[in-house]
């Protein structure tokens, strides 16, 4: 099988801060992987490194089969789209949900664009009548649909998440999760998704990397967390601290 | 419940005007709390925090409180003055914020901000309000208190400050402590740092606690008590012990939908939301 995205000892530097210190990884197609660490981790700069977001000093980046070069070029991001952390922030604020949809079509240059825009709704459980509102007319959860529609109205194959759920309360995070797992089924997609939250990796995800100060501190797969196979302290942490408060 | 009433919240309401009328964020809310730890739990909208700030007297001018009875330690804190309400504030009845990269004053370090808030409950000198404020960093379990004491807030980590800023709501010696999301701002090992020494202080100094949150999880291993809100109204008041008895189908619903290590399910279970929860 082919790696929908592999990475090559990717190195970040931002001013004279590292952020990625040589991280490797590889995404099968299809496959749904997990970014877990703490703030600062760079969990997050290594899918911004992806799009062409942060600064790579060194390092390959390859995407199905493509190297990437500098810059990133149209058919790239037909392939690749996020979805950012806070709804709040990733939707212009003064721009309906159907011009926010058109952007994407406009730049790419795509024709039908109107049965498009339903159908991205209609799939991320927004009627037609949401079609003309504005952000702030949406709650976090309805936002969060909108910029997940955003993401799929150009059909790509893999779509990056970064804490997609993060600013959500609970009851509307299990929505948003159970309409992720949806759409990579249908769309048979290729997730890379970071979280803080172990225990959502665990739900959407295959297989993870556990990160800690720009690096990696181990890969396992879902079934290895969960049965407490973890080799590196740090993880075991991690782990512990995910299952509350216990009182000493 | 342990020992005596510490607060007692009869009927709360809070009413806020806006341009399409009145919303009353809290609506009729009822609890009352001893020496123990009580958590309040809702998602955002519920009144949880308003529900606290209006203990605290936080409440924003433009709003109305309205209560039968909101007293704290026999002190009705809806007839008192501005001025009582003061010296009870920061000094009996404490609260932390969510996060402490808003909640310190940027421009001033953490020392003096600590012992600003002792000298204006306490007439102490200098030099002992300044050992106090070592003694109670040292107490949150911060390494080098004097290097901490002279940083400013930007030059310490998350849980850090928020360290600090319990010591600082510590510092009086309070007898009701409200945390506002304390620990929701940091990073899970952090938090249990955090969360640590917040529940070591309060069972030392025999305080009673009010634990803000929107993680039911978190709330029920930390508490004695919890009290789960729904759009402004308290739904059910449980024993945390007893949680997964859980009668009101929002708080089973709550517990539920949340993803699980070792426990698969897909898709997660969704809360479907009855009107009458809310009437």
């Amino acid at each position: 099988m082919t790696a929908a995205i592999a990475i090559q000892g990717l190195e970040v530097v931002f001013d004279r801060f590292r952020a990625l210190k040589g991280v490797s990884l590889e995404v099968r197609e299809g496959e749904s992987y997990g970014l877990v660490g703490e703030s600062g981790s760079g969990k997050s700069t290594l899918l911004k490194a992806i799009t062409g977001l942060a600064p790579v000093a060194s390092g390959t980046v390859t995407v199905n089969g493509k190297p990437l070069g500098k810059t990133r070029d149209k058919a790239f991001y037909r392939e690749v789209q996020m979805v950012f952390q806070d709804p709040y922030g990733s939707l212009h604020p003064r721009q309906t949900v159907d011009r926010l949809l058109q952007e994407p079509l406009a730049i790419h240059g795509i024709a039908d664009g109107e049965k498009r825009i339903e159908r991205a709704l209609d799939e991320v459980g927004l009627g037609k009548g949401f079609r003309f509102r504005y952000a702030h007319q949406l709650s976090g959860g309805q936002r969060q649909r909108v910029a997940i529609a955003r993401a799929l109205i150009l059909e790509p194959s893999i779509l990056l998440l970064d804490e997609p759920t993060s600013a959500l309360d609970a009851s509307v995070q299990a929505e948003v999760l159970n309409l992720l797992e949806e759409v990579r089924r249908r769309r048979k997609l290729t997730f890379l998704m970071v979280s803080h939250d172990l225990a959502i990796i665990t739900h959407m995800c295959e297989r993870l990397m556990v990160m800690q100060n720009g690096e990696a501190v181990e890969t396992l797969t879902a079934s290895q967390l969960i049965g407490h196979r973890v080799s590196e302290d740090y993880t075991r942490n991690l782990l512990r601290a995910s299952e509350g408060f216990v009182r000493a | 419940m342990s020992g005596d009433t510490l607060l007692e919240v009869d009927d709360l309401r809070v009413t806020f005007p806006t341009r399409t009328g009145l919303v009353q964020a809290v609506r009729g809310v009822s609890f009352s709390l001893g020496r123990e730890r009580l958590g309040i739990v809702g998602e955002s909208g519920s009144g949880k925090s308003q529900t606290g700030r209006a203990i605290m007297g936080l409440t924003p001018p433009q709003a109305e409180v309205s209560a039968k009875k909101l007293a704290f330690g026999g002190i009705d804190l809806l007839s008192i003055s501005p001025r009582q309400r003061r010296s009870l504030r920061g000094n009996r009845i404490a609260m932390i914020l969510q996060d402490p990269k808003y909640s310190l004053d940027p421009v001033m370090t953490i020392g003096r901000q600590i012992i600003e808030t002792l000298r204006t409950h306490e007439k102490v000198s200098k030099a002992e309000a300044r050992e106090r404020a070592l003694a109670m960093l040292q107490a949150v379990q911060i390494r080098d208190p004097a290097r901490v004491f002279d940083l400013y807030p930007h030059e310490v980590s998350g849980g850090m400050g928020q360290r600090a800023m319990i010591a600082m709501m510590l510092v009086t010696g309070p007898e009701l402590m409200i945390a506002d999301e304390p620990t929701s701002a940091l990073d899970v090992t952090v938090q249990l740092d955090v969360l640590k020494i917040l529940d070591k202080l309060v069972a030392e100094r025999g305080m009673g606690l009010i634990f803000i949150s929107h993680d039911l999880r978190l709330v029920s291993s930390f508490c004695d008590r919890v009290v789960v809100m729904y759009a402004g109204k308290v739904v059910e008041q449980i024993k945390a012990s007893e949680l997964r008895d859980a009668q009101h189908p929002y708080t089973r619903g709550l517990l539920n939908c949340m993803p699980r290590i070792g426990f698969e399910r897909h898709p997660l279970p969704v809360l479907d939301r009855k009107p009458e929860w809310a009437a």
